[in-house]
């Protein structure tokens, strides 16, 4: 089984030791072959536990991160009603990246440490929430390309092996459909707009479009994690197979909107019975995952900023509940 | 006592969470007029060392007639937070009608190792269940 091969048991163990990191194994091997779930008490294999601290920590970062494009525009929504919508999606994201949290938690990872590194700079998150959302149609193409493919890559997450990534995946996905829904009706009342807010939606679609399908990750003969992760029953699908899925759905959806997506490549090709798309510039998404993006350092650097400034309500709410105890136990 | 709280806050929900605040601003009556606007909140600066929130358990009644399930956990300072917390993440879609935390601390739990030994008295018994029991197939209402 592949999962052995990440498996170096550590020569300085007792018999004793060795023996029960093997029955370890055995189980392990066999609810993963059996597609059943592990859950946080379970023995796993350390590549396991890291591999999956890496992804749920990454996702929650991302979530949490992913709040300021869009909270950039909600004193700027055209309406009242876009603005409770944007404002119900924004604390959407940030109850994603709570739910995240937790389950990265039951791995052995404390919630401040991951915060700590996060406002470090020392984390990584999604490279899509490094771009600027410079008009109000990206609210549009951000929920229908962004969140579209976010759906994606997480609707067979639900299935991960790990329970509860998979459940707070469940609960995630529930919430995202409203959120792809809402950007493609944003685009779409722009696209039957007059013709300079059509232009708005089809230039937002111009650039979210690319960012939108790298979310996928690196294409699969560059993916060295991918392998293991789908042995381990992390991982469902290939990253060029969901971003195939993904092109689908979107040329579909986009003849709705009425706009055009920027690439002229896109062909359904008969033989693999697969969407093809044009080449993407993966340097690029090197170089913003390496904290060279146009706003990583503004993303951290506001992060850092809300957690510091928030110090004082967690210190207070802190004092209040002691507070609060010592009257119940004096009276 | 005011019946409505304090006078000079309005009747919202933000009163309703500084429930103390007569009792405070009595006792900092001198001080109050002549402290930043900040004031009153500073007194309990003897409490500022920074102690993480712990770990609750949410449990969500989802709706009346169904018990409550396990609905994840969240970090909170007491009990109080923990409901307005779990409130607030996990019932923003009416989820629920009822909420439970529970420490994470004071859960006590089978031991995953030993599920084997610890869940076998009902294995070979299936005699506990109606499917066992084939000679009355066909018969109705059994």
């Amino acid at each position: 089984m592949a999962s052995q091969n990440l498996q170096s048991v550590p020569a300085e163990l007792s018999p004793e030791e060795q023996e029960r990191e093997a029955a370890g194994q055995a189980y392990f091997d066999r609810i993963i072959s059996e597609d059943s779930r592990i859950e946080p008490r379970d023995w796993m294999p350390a590549a396991y536990r890291k591999t999956l601290l890496r992804q749920i920590s990454q996702h929650a970062h991302s979530e949490i991160i992913g709040m300021q494009p869009e909270a950039n525009w909600i004193t700027r929504a055209p309406s009242l009603k876009r603005k409770s919508i944007l404002m119900a999606k924004v604390q959407d994201e940030a109850g994603h990246g709570l739910y995240l949290y937790s389950a990265a938690e039951t791995l052995g990872q404390s919630r401040d440490q991951m915060m700590e590194d996060l406002i470090a700079g020392k984390a990584r998150y999604s490279s899509i929430f490094n771009y600027p959302t410079i008009s109000w149609a990206d609210m549009g193409a951000i929920g229908w390309l962004v969140d579209g493919a976010a759906i994606c890559n997480q609707v067979p997450l639900c299935r991960a092996s790990y329970g509860p990534y998979g459940r707070a995946m469940v609960r995630i996905c529930k919430e995202e459909s409203f959120h792809q829904r809402q950007g493609f009706e944003i685009l779409l009342e722009l696209s039957n707009g007059t013709p300079a807010q059509k232009q708005m939606a089809q230039d937002a679609v111009n650039r979210w479009y690319a960012p939108s399908l790298m979310m996928f990750g690196p294409p699969d003969d560059d993916s060295p994690n991918s392998k293991q992760s789908m042995a381990w029953n992390i991982k469902r699908f290939s990253n060029d197979e969901l971003r195939s899925r993904f092109v689908g759905m979107m040329v579909e959806q986009v003849r709705v909107l009425g706009l055009t997506l920027p690439d002229k490549d896109i062909r359904f090709n008969e033989e693999t019975k697969k969407w093809e798309h044009g080449p993407l510039d993966w340097n690029e998404f090197k170089e913003v995952l390496a904290g060279r993006g146009p706003c990583n350092s503004q993303r951290v650097e506001r992060r850092r900023e809300a957690h510091e400034n928030g110090a004082w309500v967690r210190e207070a709410a802190v004092a209040y509940a002691r507070k609060q105890a010592q009257k119940e136990s004096a009276a | 006592m005011a019946p409505h709280g304090n006078p000079e806050a309005p009747a919202s929900a933000a009163s309703e969470i500084n429930r103390e605040a007569p009792k405070v601003a009595a006792t900092n009556a001198d001080s109050s007029t002549t402290a930043p606007a900040s004031g009153p909140a500073v007194t309990p600066r003897g409490a500022t060392e920074e102690t993480p929130w712990s770990l609750w358990e949410v449990f969500v009644r989802s709706s009346r007639g169904l018990s409550h399930v396990h609905a994840g956990s969240l970090h909170a300072p007491d009990a109080a937070m923990a409901l307005r917390n779990a409130r607030d993440l996990y019932t923003r879609r009416n989820e629920g009608v009822s909420i439970w935390v529970v420490p994470a601390e004071s859960i006590s739990s089978s031991d995953p190792d030993s599920k084997g030994s610890f869940f076998e008295s009902p294995q070979g018994k299936d005699y506990r269940h109606a499917t066992y029991y084939t000679k009355s197939e066909g018969v109705k209402h059994l």
